[in-house]
């Protein structure tokens, strides 16, 4: 992903828009390619995508902030999400990743300073009877405690 | 005085009216029958019951964000929202069931959770529509205390992150997101209304914020023009005129007619006592329906610019300083040089020009001072420099000088051609419903040398782009009529009943010429004659065609040819006669129109008849008790020419600026130079004013009643806001002046000189103030025939009879590019400036355009070494200026554009003095030049710049 992403220069950026403009309703399919490419959507995008579909910077800017999912910048080489949905909190999800972040030292959408970790909020991942739970890199894990997550965290590198 | 506040009805109907067959339905047990596909709320707001409503107005479509207008329908579940819901036969709505004002309430409530409390922080006060639906759904007290916000710059002792500062980037309006609720009002009027797609909300849910443009963006870096529609449509304080932020929500307003271009947008001047707040669209304006653009909207503020000139001026060689002096003093002055010239050199000696910016009833009195008091027909208009050619193009085409249609006519356009012009920048509000309309599916062809924003802006695109080299219009026109005639595209059944049938047939055996096919012309004009021939194809066979065309048609030594040829095409398809079609010149000035109804010209009078018919005159001599002179007076060329000869030696000029505007500046400055008694009649000490004897300080249209004439014929009222500074509307001191000189007349109000103009000009015999109070405007002709206007022309046969097609054989300019200037250059306007600038530059809208610059192709730039920004030297045969070069692909390689809004550029010191063979109208449009970097100002603009500061030099006061 990020580590094999090409410089996100306009000529890519034209091809990879290109690719997908003969769709209809082209402009998601097109930021997730962008954001599969580059591992965000590099502020550069927007504008090239609003010239290629000929729409307005601001529509563009509009579909990608209403995504969480998209990021503005790129993440670290792991990312995990913590659920913060009611059923986790209410088996000590908060305390959980307030622990976490602190052990890190970031906040919120934040990445190690070593850029190894990622972490950010989720609303449920549908593990309710076995929370707390969360997502590292797209795998889900239940029943999480603070040993627990410091053996994932170690694993990740962070 | 007449002070005359119309009390229009204002209602919003919350969504849009509808058309289709009638729909019967009972709202709180008043039956109402609507079109289909009205929204419950329209047929509520029809029946005189206002749903209560905050992200739907009428302007819109609906959009159904904010719930606070659920109803009740009998046999229907739930309680749905009235603005999206479509009536239904026999449908039975409660508005006012107790569920729902349950529901309102809550709603409402929460609104106001997350909404400033605090009463001083609504600026717009009874203007809050937020504040209204809270008396309205009856909440007294808001239960949540305010949690998590978007309005409290703190909360707990810390920065609140979701409280953002106020946007304060554009000069006329402040965008604060505390007092945002997000109900997208702003954004769908920016999409929907002004088209340009530059707002958006970001984030979703609680997160949710209006934001201008991507990222980083704030309303200025954003592609906003600017417009007001966003402030117009918001329902709170959140996006609010400046003017109103510092002087409070007016409480008086007046409807009066925008002074700028030719679309002449209705507005409600809004008013505490005299002094003005801000100037709102008005929704019964039938040229704008309720939107504007940057320059009516805000930019009036040159009104009390200090550099306005408000006494009169006086002195006896134009190098020596002003002196200010009594209306009197400057009168007598003036009336006894004009008079001892008229002893000296005879009545030819004087001459007038009369203003396309002032109103019908000025520029009436200012052409009669000229064939009454000076007893000649020294008179011409500004319009001789924009659209004469069209006056003659149409006339002798169609018989009448003026465009076919109304504004409305586009939203019934299949395939419009915009040629020559640059609407989103001239003609904003048109634009606005022309794209609109593009949106809507109708398709578009642009002729024009420049990539101009409609052939390419969000959700806009043109069909064909016919890129045509500048000064082969003739070619491209022919070209097109040639592919539709030889390929059996012509509509004969038309043209065999509204046509010259004989004349059709020379027509076509001319344009069927091999010569003027577009293979034969792809060299001349650069246009692939591929291209050519798809857009001729387009066109013929789209459905309703209209063709819309500017100064970009006109302004070329075959301007009246191009005119006649885009007649030819629109007779050629069918399309005259009926909404949708027609032939539209997009008028420059806010009343081109009426001064050349008024008989400006020196071969016309009022009317366009021509000064060589007895029996025309005949009218006047009787009204006016003198002899009108039956020969054709000079035109503005021949006046200067005369002026440097000797013959010619007094000018009035009502405002207009002809040093700035005119060509071949210098020129201009060597006729100006050589009258003993040059009166200039204007604002401000314009261009022409470093010429002048006199200087009579002018009224502004806030100050002033009297009608515009805009490009749809359209006779619109001016209403006097506020009393003029200078003391004397324009048409008074025309009269004190003409009186000066003897002529005894006694106009009390311009409704007067109406009535004088209707009783002696056929076109308008049913036209009068009383009128057009009680119809908000009207279209002349106005008569007998069309009491009430004519919104179309032409529909069951041409004003002349036949229709007569026009050969129109293309002939080169002499205007040249060679060794020396090997570059064309071609001139238009910009959205924030508007024409020599002398209004606009004195506005805050320098912060968009506070110089004119050079477009020049990046190939043509680096041949040369011109990098962006550089300073630059334009040189022409006729002269050369500098100004900076702004590299784009806009323009083809070849070409090069600027605009004339300010004067220490002047871009007219380098346009030639060529000019169309019909009208004399400039040759604007093509001038071969050459572009090289350089260091600093021309020769002529130091001299110039150095000349202007000494002319404008004001005495101080004797005491």
């Amino acid at each position: 992903m990020a580590d094999t992403a090409p410089e996100p220069n306009a000529e890519t950026l034209a091809d990879l828009i290109e690719a997908q403009r003969h769709l209809e309703g082209p402009l998601l399919p097109i930021l997730h390619t962008i954001h599969e490419a580059y591992g965000h959507i590099p502020d550069t995008a927007p504008a090239l995508i609003a010239d290629r579909l000929n729409i307005g910077r601001a529509e563009v800017h509009g579909v990608i902030s209403f995504y969480h999912d998209f990021r503005r910048l790129p993440a670290g080489r792991h990312v995990v999400k913590i659920c913060r949905s009611e059923a986790c909190q209410s088996v000590g999800g908060a305390a959980l990743s307030e622990a976490v972040l602190a052990k890190l030292g970031i906040g919120w959408g934040e990445t190690t300073a070593n850029g190894a970790v990622t972490v950010e909020p989720v609303y449920c991942l549908g593990l309710c009877a076995s929370g707390p739970a969360a997502m590292v890199d797209g795998k889900v894990i239940g029943m999480l405690d603070t040993d627990r997550f410091d053996r994932v965290l170690a694993e990740l590198g962070a | 005085m007449k002070d005359f506040i119309i009390p229009w009805d204002d209602t919003d109907f919350g969504t849009p009216a509808k058309s289709g067959a009638p729909v019967s339905l009972i709202v709180d047990g008043i039956e109402v029958t609507v079109p289909e596909g009205t929204s419950v709320m329209h047929a509520a707001a029809e029946a005189g019951i206002q749903v209560p409503k905050l992200c739907a107005t009428d302007s819109l479509e609906a959009f159904g964000s904010c719930r606070l207008c659920v109803v009740e329908v009998e046999g229907r579940r739930g309680t749905p929202a009235s603005c999206t819901m479509p009536v239904a036969e026999g449908m039975v709505v409660h508005t006012q069931s107790e569920r729902v004002r349950r529901i309102r309430k809550g709603v409402m409530e929460l609104y106001l959770s997350d909404h400033p409390s605090d009463p001083a922080s609504c600026i717009a006060g009874r203007d809050c529509e937020l504040h209204d639906m809270a008396a309205v759904v009856g909440l007294r007290e808001v239960r949540y205390g305010p949690g998590d916000n978007h309005f409290q710059p703190e909360r707990d002792g810390r920065d609140n992150p979701r409280h953002l500062p106020r946007d304060e980037s554009n000069p006329y309006f402040t965008f604060d997101p505390a007092k945002c609720i997000v109900c997208s009002r702003c954004v769908r009027a920016c999409d929907d209304i002004q088209g340009t797609y530059a707002l958006t909300i970001e984030g979703r849910g609680f997160d949710s914020v209006v934001s201008a443009g991507a990222a980083g963006d704030d309303f200025l870096t954003s592609d906003c023009v600017s417009c007001g529609a966003c402030v117009q449509a918001c329902p709170t304080d959140a996006l609010i005129e400046n003017r109103v932020i510092e002087l409070g929500v007016p409480v008086r307003e007046v409807i009066t007619t925008c002074a700028y271009c030719g679309v002449g947008c209705s507005f409600k001047a809004e008013l505490n006592g005299d002094q003005l707040v801000r100037m709102v669209p008005h929704k019964g304006g039938k040229a704008n329906r309720g939107h504007s653009c940057v320059k009516g909207r805000f930019a009036w503020g040159y009104a009390n610019h200090r550099e306005r000139i408000l006494n009169p001026m006086i002195r006896d060689r134009v190098d020596e300083p002003w002196r200010e002096v009594s209306w009197d003093e400057a009168l007598g002055f003036a009336a006894d040089r004009l008079e001892r010239i008229r002893k000296e050199h005879g009545n030819k000696a004087l001459g007038v020009i009369t203003s396309s910016r002032c109103t019908n009833e000025e520029t009436y009195l200012v052409q009669k001072l000229a064939r009454a008091v000076f007893e000649n027909n020294n008179t011409d208009t500004c319009a001789r420099v924009c659209h004469s050619p069209t006056g003659y193009g149409l006339g002798q085409t169609f018989g009448t000088s003026a465009g076919t249609q109304d504004f409305d006519s586009v939203e019934h356009s299949d395939v419009i051609i915009v040629m020559g012009a640059n609407p989103t920048d001239a003609h904003p509000v048109f634009a606005s419903r022309m794209k609109k309309r593009l949106r809507e599916g109708a398709k578009l062809i642009v002729i024009d040398p420049r990539r101009i924003d409609l052939v390419k802006s969000p959700n806009v695109r043109a069909e064909h782009h016919l890129a045509l080299r500048p000064g082969t219009n003739v070619a491209v026109v022919t070209a097109l009529a040639h592919v539709i005639v030889t390929e059996g595209l012509a509509d004969e059944d038309f043209i065999r009943e509204r046509c010259d049938w004989d004349e059709y047939l020379a027509y076509a055996e001319f344009v069927r010429d091999p010569r003027h096919s577009p293979e034969a012309i792809e060299d001349l004009t650069g246009v692939p004659a591929a291209e050519l021939r798809a857009a001729a194809r387009t066109f013929a066979k789209g459905g309703n065609g209209a063709i819309y065309y500017g100064l970009g048609v006109t302004e070329h030594s075959q301007g009246s040819t191009t005119v006649m040829g885009i007649a030819n095409l629109a007779m050629l398809t069918g399309n005259i006669g009926r909404e949708g079609v027609g032939v539209n010149p997009l008028r420059g000035q806010n009343n081109v129109q009426g001064s050349c109804d008024m008989g400006s010209f020196p071969h016309e009078l009022p009317g366009y008849r021509h000064v060589k018919n007895p029996e025309v005159r005949g009218i006047f001599e009787r009204l006016w008790g003198v002899e009108i002179d039956p020969e054709p007076g000079l035109r503005i060329n021949n006046m200067l020419d005369a002026a440097v000869d000797g013959t010619f030696r007094g000018l009035y000029v009502q405002g207009e600026d002809i040093l700035q505007s005119d060509p071949d500046t210098q020129h201009v400055a060597a006729g100006l130079a050589a009258m003993d008694c040059v009166i200039v009649h204007d604002l401000f000490l314009n261009e022409t004013a470093n010429y002048a004897h006199v200087f009579l300080p002018g009224s502004t249209f806030l100050e002033k009643d009297g009608t515009f004439t805009n490009a749809e014929r359209r006779i619109n009222m001016v209403r006097k806001v506020m009393a003029p500074r200078n003391g004397y509307a324009d048409w008074e001191v025309t009269q004190l002046l003409a009186n000066a000189l003897g002529a005894n007349w006694t106009y009390t109000h311009p409704s007067e000189i109406m009535d004088e103009v209707a009783a002696t000009t056929p076109s308008f015999a049913g036209v009068s103030f009383d009128l057009i109070d009680r119809l908000g405007s009207v279209q002349w002709p106005c008569n007998e025939e069309h009491p009430e206007g004519t919104p179309t022309m032409h529909v069951d046969g041409f004003m002349r009879g036949k229709g007569r097609f026009m050969i129109t054989e293309y002939l080169a300019t002499d205007e040249k590019t060679g060794p020396r200037f090997p570059l064309l250059l071609t001139t238009g306007r910009i959205l924030s400036q508007y024409n020599v600038g002398a209004q606009t530059r004195r506005t805050d809208n320098m912060v968009w355009h506070d110089q004119d610059v050079l477009e020049i192709h990046p190939h043509d730039a680096e041949n040369r070494g011109i990098r962006q920004g550089d300073l630059v030297r334009l040189a022409s045969r006729s002269g050369e200026t500098t100004l900076r070069a702004e590299i784009t692909d806009r323009v083809s390689p070849g070409v090069v554009y600027t605009t004339f809004h300010h004067p220490d550029t002047q871009a007219n010191v380098v346009t030639t003095d060529f000019s169309d063979w019909a009208t004399n109208c400039p040759e604007y449009k093509v001038t071969a030049v050459q572009v090289a970097p350089t260091n600093g100002p021309s020769e002529w603009q130091e001299d110039y710049s150095a000349h202007a500061a000494r002319s404008r030099r004001i005495a101080p006061a004797a005491e």
